[in-house]
């Protein structure tokens, strides 16, 4: 296994996670909230779905050199088990479902002349003999079956639950029974896992959204950027979080000069329109590459660290927003009672701070954690038009709708990248939205109407 | 601008809308009245207009239509052919012995020191109307002595109100071979015309400290002013190439008074430069120049008689190009170029007639163009429809994969390095790479030369035996087993690297990083993987690669080079030794040294078009071919489309001011453009419906609740 | 007051300071001047000769930010820092890394930038003040339920499929529209409505969202209570007491982004050609022109303190009881 620098920091990231989880087990001032959360059938339903995604990013972002030793590229797990996926090829654009190429090309029919005509594909509904008439009826029975296999999975899935909840509690208990957001949560589950395994069994079959200009499946390339949206929508929180908090922190206890400097770096900081930042820094990485280019043997490993620094230098640049609410926040908080009590039983300061201070600005920085989320995902799309986004050889929805831009202009148009992208991208940024509005109305307190 | 004028736009606009419906979403706004226009784009502002210093496409697209060099290449004729532009006659060229004694009768070569070169121009042309040459009454410069005052009211050269001309001198063309010297213009010539032209080095450095204005009292040895009509250019040794230049822009005449005018304090600030603001003796004169929008080429009213050729290649006549023979140049009176960065709106307006002519991208192509069983390209059926037309033509150009010769593993003149390099040219399949990224538009590369220029060949002869058999007069790229074998040979079994005992691992630089790009650099690495080994894409920035290159720290780079005149010399001198890129800064980008190829390019370079220059280049591609310093990669092949009302047009690689040529019939195209451009105004309708609707059912929704709350 | 914008005035001088050092340090870190010469001057011919003179013409001879060989001050002034850094601070933006006067552009590129910026900006305004008010008087019903689904799926896709999609129905399919491009005057209407449409239409889901808690909170008060128990109506006293309180936080709003619209859209204005600062700054970036981007980067932070220091004094004309000192 060989672990890439945002590989580690995802791992760090859930440490951190858990730890939280574990120490806020007791705390009742943030077990209310998330018992809030546990019972809105929105916030249920939508972080199923965020947990899925996360599990296909947990699953890229496993690293391993496959054995034989001579191809040294390193692929991850979600490689290894999209196998099929990657090495089915075909010359370029086919449509989803399609089992014949998009454009039309000269054929060298069997007795050795030539025809103009669309080509069959080499692994869309290559196992029909005549794709005109089967086609339909081929899709339509291989989806049913797919559909079948995926809700007896999933149901299987429920029933060993319930059967662990029935034991646990030793008397019946009946789905019924269950609160509704747990019904939410296993019904969410339930459509995923069944849809989600007949677009599986359907994608050994067909290309189920269709190729790209070099012929590469769309529904493998869409899969891979959930990791892309995902690394830059946490990392980039995980980094600037620090910042925000220590920096915030310190101006509004402290204030005087300590303020004034603070203050300085985040007014200029951002002063400065963030995309010449971005920019800038992301030439900076490419020189970084350059200049140690032995560092780097493997196409992942330099997009890897492109996609560190970009999620880095996005740190840098959005933790003004929230350093700004937390040192408001905490010029407020010291100002109350409790505060000025703990000062007047003198109290350490840094006790004061990490005790009193910093547990009252939890549900400030969670809150805008969520916020932030579904707005970086989507400022990547926006980067990678620029050009600074990431690595162009990362699979990512900004580079796919960026390639994409140049298909609508075909006629007949490909549509299908935009598509799958849009819907991947949508579904991701709806969940987090959804969440985080749940998130927001559980912990601010202005929002209990 | 005054209210006044707002007024009159309003009911301009009223009017387009009302009125004009048919046509809503064209994006131009004057009325053509009868003249002919011209709609054209252009995708990246240019950086210089000024001859001395423009030195790309996109810009000669402007200033070949301004300015006139002496001569130029004929629009019809094939091969291509130097004919007279300003000049009266072609030049009366004479050797020289290092006596300056003109040499007469059988020349030898290693006789000759000197070369002069004597043009005649022709009498009573005349500069476009232009206020650097303007005069009043007194017969003084008019806006030659500037004051600060004046310069603030200015915000264009349209802003000086009175314009002059004069006649075009001989002393115009030699003011400007002082231009390219002058350290300050930088033009991208003055190092190589150093090393032909006479006294040009010591005139540089003499008048580096001048101001531009101070160059016309001072004068270059080899550059003279014989009379009115008539000058004489000194080069060292024979470079018959180097009338070629004289038909490029870099030799076009410039008034002193243009520096002079330009050259005033405080006009550089608002942008009014000689790099923007042209004068030249040409068909056109640029009338309004918005590098951030648009560029206005108008009819020089000015403009010399020049007629259209009257004869041509065959054929010409029968596909209408003969028409206009002896006709008055130019046919178009104006010319409407905007900046189109992407190529959707470009390609969809080209659809809709709101540009006359196109390229094709590589996205839009399969729409355009289909190919036929036999491989040939024609025309979709939407796009015959359309009565659009299709010109297809190879350009003077090769793009190839080259291999730095410094480098260890691939470079070297060893033998297992050589067949390294040669499996990897058979590995690396470049009919694929054409039809999978460039749609067909491009031919193979056989050898250096692209077709149409002296010394190509398709025949057999003209193959690369190394990389190519030929079978049913056609040339076959060897099977992949040949290049598995060559690797075996070269110690590299499977593509095993016997040091590490790993696949050889090979490094390809690259600018091109771009999403756009990914495809492209796969399908290399995939090329690569068919000899089993692993190629690493090291894409840096521009500048980066620019520096790798410059030290000889890459391993496998693409490049390409666009000839600047039809003569193989001109490609050949990319892999001569002395002109290597790391050692002396030159075009040998992969640094190339072989003592046999030199000596061959060296006999080769200043010989005229005969057999036996022929053999030699024969033998130089032979070399080449051999020691594969390059996967010779490909010429491209240019498509382009234009409208039925669009003609007299040629595809002409060398010449760039194909303009004053072509015709455009308004007429046709005002009808196309209606019918093509009707609006669909019923979604729109419907959208509305369903808003206001919605809006009617929640009023009344809020007003029954509202009752309600009441009761 | 007119000692406190003083004051401001000065404050900004160190940050200014600061943006331009920072930048500077940046992209020099990556280019070297010899970089940006052989950029400028392209691929053929190019020695080293050519790339002294592009230097000294552009002034890039001179060591980055400290010169040893210098004596005195001139150690200081006598850099590619200190020459450049000036010009800025008095305005004068100088030439670009291809050629062209910088201030002139600018001046010229900014305001299509406006043109399309500003009329985004108050369409966008009353569409989503508007949307949020009736959001607000249908509040608790399934239409306001409804409403805020449809702004969290809007809010969901990216601006890029709204220009992507906007651009291929209205202009390609429906041809009510030119494809792209500009023209001075009045006659860019035509040009302008679809980018406008579009613009709005991106940002009507988090607009709607954010105006609607604004009223909300405001509808919660007391005195909306009061005037609801006085027997106004629902209708009355949203439009009286409740949009007029939420104005202060709106508009304050408004003037903050009210400077940094003169820096354009940057991709907007590249889909739709549209020659605007934003276009302008991509290009730049593109093209690695550094002078170009240094003097973006500059404006866009004046523009900002600017910004700042609007809002300062619009909350005290609007609130009275906010003093500036």
């Amino acid at each position: 296994m060989v672990i890439l620098w945002t590989d580690a920091l995802i791992f760090l990231l859930i440490l951190v996670v858990c730890a939280l989880g574990f120490y806020w087990h007791d705390k009742e001032h943030i077990k209310r909230p998330l018992q809030k959360i546990a019972a809105s059938k929105v916030g249920v339903a939508s972080l199923v779905v965020l947990l899925f995604f996360v599990f296909i990013g947990l699953l890229d972002s496993v690293h391993f050199k496959p054995g034989q030793g001579k191809n040294n590229e390193l692929i991850s797990c979600l490689d290894y088990l999209a196998k099929p996926l990657i090495e089915q090829g075909e010359k370029t654009y086919s449509a989803p479902f399609a089992a014949r190429l998009y454009s039309k090309e000269v054929i060298v029919l069997d007795d050795g002349t030539t025809k103009w005509g669309y080509p069959r594909l080499v692994f869309g509904g290559s196992h029909l003999t005549n794709p005109d008439i089967e086609l339909l009826p081929d899709i339509l029975k291989k989806a049913f079956y797919g559909l079948a296999q995926g809700v007896a999975l999933s149901g299987l899935f429920m029933l060993s639950y319930l059967g662990i909840r029935y034991q646990r509690q030793n008397k019946l208990a009946r789905f019924g029974e269950a609160p509704a957001s747990t019904k939410t949560a296993l019904l969410v589950t339930f459509i995923i896992v069944s849809l989600g395994y007949t677009l599986i069994y359907l994608s050994s079959y067909y290309h189920v959204f269709g190729t790209d200009k070099v012929g590469e499946d769309v529904f493998y390339q869409t899969i891979k950027s959930i990791r892309t949206g995902l690394v830059l929508g946490t990392l980039t929180t995980l980094i600037m979080l620090p910042l925000a908090i220590v920096f915030g922190i310190l101006a509004g206890f402290f204030q005087g000069w300590l303020d004034d400097i603070i203050q300085y770096l985040y007014t200029t900081l951002n002063s400065i329109p963030s995309v010449l930042l971005i920019a800038a820094s992301i030439l900076m990485v490419q020189v970084y590459i350059t200049n140690h280019e032995q560092d780097f043997t493997s196409v992942i490993m330099r997009a890897d660290m492109r996609l560190l620094f970009l999620c880095l230098i996005l740190g840098v640049t959005n933790w003004t927003g929230l350093c700004r609410l937390l040192r408001a926040e905490t010029l407020k908080l010291r100002e109350m009672e409790y505060v000025q009590a703990a000062h007047a039983l003198g109290v350490k300061k840094s006790i004061i701070l990490v005790r009193h201070i910093l547990p009252n600005l939890m549900h400030i920085i969670l809150i805008s954690v969520v916020l932030d989320f579904s707005s970086l995902v989507l400022a990547e799309a926006v980067l990678s038009y620029i050009n600074i986004g990431v690595d162009p050889t990362t699979y990512s929805w900004g580079n796919m709708i960026n390639g994409a831009r140049l298909e609508m202009a075909r006629e007949p148009i490909v549509w299908w990248s935009l598509s799958a992208a849009f819907i991947f991208m949508f579904g991701l940024v709806l969940a987090a939205n959804l969440f985080a509005d749940t998130v927001q109305n559980a912990f601010d307190p202005r929002h209990n109407s | 601008m005054n209210i006044r004028t707002y007024i009159s736009q309003l009911i301009v606009l009223v009017v387009l809308m009302g009125c004009d419906v048919s046509q809503i979403n064209s994006p131009y706004i004057e009325e053509e009245g009868t003249s002919s226009v011209l709609y054209q784009s252009f995708s990246e502002r240019p950086k210089h207009l000024d001859p001395a210093t423009s030195y790309s496409e996109n810009e000669y697209a402007f200033i070949a239509q301004i300015y006139e060099p002496p001569f130029q290449y004929h629009y019809l004729k094939r091969p291509y052919q130097l004919t007279p532009l300003t000049a009266s006659k072609m030049p009366e060229i004479n050797y020289l012995d290092s006596q300056d004694n003109k040499l007469v009768g059988d020349v030898q070569d290693h006789d000759i020191a000197y070369t002069d070169y004597v043009i005649d121009i022709q009498s009573g042309i005349q500069f476009q109307p232009h206020p650097a040459l303007a005069k009043n009454a007194q017969g003084e410069y008019r806006y030659h002595h500037l004051s600060e005052t004046q310069i603030q009211d200015v915000k264009t050269l349209n802003d000086f109100v009175d314009t002059g001309s004069r006649e075009l001198t001989a002393e115009d063309y030699v003011h400007q071979i002082k231009r390219l010297a002058h350290p300050k213009i930088q033009s991208p010539i003055a190092e190589i015309m150093k090393n032909y032209i006479v006294g040009f080095d010591d005139f540089s450095k003499q008048v580096s400290s001048l101001q531009k204005t101070e160059l016309r009292n001072k004068s270059i040895s080899g550059v003279e002013v014989i009379g009115r009509y008539q000058y004489r250019i000194r080069i060292k040794g024979k470079y018959p190439q180097f009338i070629f230049w004289l038909a490029m822009p870099f030799f076009s005449p410039m008034p002193w008074e243009a520096d002079v005018f330009y050259e005033q304090a405080g006009l550089s600030n608002k942008n009014i430069t000689l790099d923007w603001y042209p004068i030249g003796t040409g068909p056109y004169l640029l009338a309004e120049n918005n590098p951030n929008r648009r560029m206005i080429l108008l009819k020089n009213p000015q403009f010399h008689t020049e007629l259209y050729p009257s004869e041509g290649e065959p054929g010409d006549k029968q596909n209408g190009l003969l028409a206009d023979a002896g006709k008055k140049l130019p046919f178009i009176d104006k010319v409407i170029f905007t900046l189109e960065k992407e190529t959707i709106p470009y390609w969809t307006k080209f659809l809709q007639g709101y540009y006359d002519a196109s390229g094709i991208a590589s996205d839009s192509f399969d729409q355009a163009i289909q190919f036929t069983g036999s491989g040939g390209a024609t025309l979709t059926d939407s796009m015959k429809e359309k009565e659009i037309k299709l010109q297809t033509l190879v350009e003077a150009s090769i793009f190839y994969m080259g291999f730095n010769m410094l480098d260890p593993i691939v470079g070297g003149d060893s033998e297992s390095a050589r067949k390294l390099r040669q499996a990897i040219s058979i590995a690396v399949d470049y009919e694929e790479f054409i039809s999978i990224f460039r749609n067909g538009r491009g031919v193979v590369a056989q050898g250096v030369i692209p077709p149409g220029i002296f010394g190509y060949t398709d025949t057999k002869a003209g193959i690369n035996p190394y990389n190519y058999d030929w079978i049913d007069n056609k040339a076959q790229r060897k099977k992949i087993e040949e290049a598995r074998h060559l690797m075996e040979e070269a110690g590299y079994l499977n593509g095993i690297d016997p040091k590490t005992k790993e696949a050889l691992i090979l490094y390809f630089d690259t600018a091109a990083v771009s999403v756009d790009d990914r495809p492209t650099m796969n399908w290399y690495r995939k090329q690569f993987e068919k000899l089993g080994i692993k190629l690493v894409v090291r894409g840096t920035d521009y500048n980066r690669f620019q520096e790798k290159m410059r030290n000889g720290n890459e391993q496998i780079f693409v490049w390409g080079w666009n000839a600047d005149y039809p003569d193989p010399e001109n490609l050949f001198f990319l892999l001569y030794g002395p002109n290597s890129k790391v050692k002396y800064g030159g075009e040998n980008a992969g640094n190339y040294q072989s003592a046999a190829f030199d000596k061959l390019f060296e006999k080769m370079r200043n010989m005229d078009n005969n057999e036996q220059r022929y053999q030699i280049i024969q033998e130089l591609q032979e070399v080449v071919r051999h020691d594969a310093p390059w996967v010779f990669g490909f010429h491209p092949k240019n498509f382009s489309l234009f409208h039925s009302w669009y003609s007299n047009l040629k595809p002409n690689v060398m010449a760039n001011n194909r303009l004053k040529y072509t015709r455009i019939d308004t007429l046709e195209r005002t009808e196309k453009r209606k019918h093509w451009n009707h609006p669909q105004w019923l979604p729109v309708i419907l959208t509305l419906l369903v808003f206001v609707c919605l809006l009617v059912s929640a009023i009344h929704a809020y007003r029954r609740s509202a009752k309600e709350t009441l009761q | 007051m007119i000692q406190y914008i003083i004051r401001r005035f000065f404050y900004a001088f160190p940050l200014l300071l600061g943006v331009n050092i920072l930048t500077f340090v940046l992209f020099f870190i990556v280019n070297s001047p010899d970089d940006m010469a052989r950029m400028q001057l392209g691929q053929k011919h190019v020695t080293e000769q050519s790339i002294a003179n592009w230097k000294q013409q552009h002034g890039y001879d001179r060591p980055l930010l400290w010169n040893p060989k210098a004596s005195g001050e001139e150690k200081v002034t006598q850099t590619i820092f200190y020459q450049k850094s000036v010009g800025l601070f008095l305005f004068r933006f100088g030439v670009s890394d291809s050629g062209r006067n910088i201030g002139a552009d600018i001046q010229e590129r900014m305001w299509p930038s406006l043109a399309l910026a500003l009329p985004t900006l108050i369409v966008g305004l009353l569409v989503d003040v508007t949307f949020a008010l009736m959001m607000v008087l249908f509040r608790g019903g399934t239409l306001e339920q409804a409403g805020i689904v449809l702004c969290v799926a809007l809010m969901s896709i990216s601006s890029l499929f709204y220009i992507i999609g906007g651009q291929f129905i209205v202009a390609k399919v429906l041809k009510l529209v030119p494809i792209s491009g500009y023209d001075d005057g009045l006659i860019a209407i035509k040009f302008l409505i679809l980018p406008v449409l579009i613009g709005v239409f991106s940002g009507v889901g988090s607009g709607v969202r954010w105006y609607r808690t604004l009223f909300l909170e405001e509808v919660e008060k007391d005195y909306v209570r009061t005037a609801r128990a006085k027997g106004l109506s629902e209708t009355q006293t949203l439009f009286r007491h409740v949009l007029r309180n939420a104005l202060i936080p709106i508009l304050t709003g408004v003037v903050v982004i009210l400077p940094l619209l003169f820096m354009g859209s940057l991709i907007m204005e590249s889909f739709f050609s549209i020659p605007g600062l934003g276009s302008y700054t991509i290009d730049a970036i593109n093209s690695q022109d550094f002078a170009i981007v240094r003097a973006m980067v500059f404006l866009g932070s004046v523009l900002y303190v600017v910004g700042l220091l609007l809002t300062d004094i619009s909350y005290t004309l609007v609130d009275p009881r906010v003093r500036l000192s």
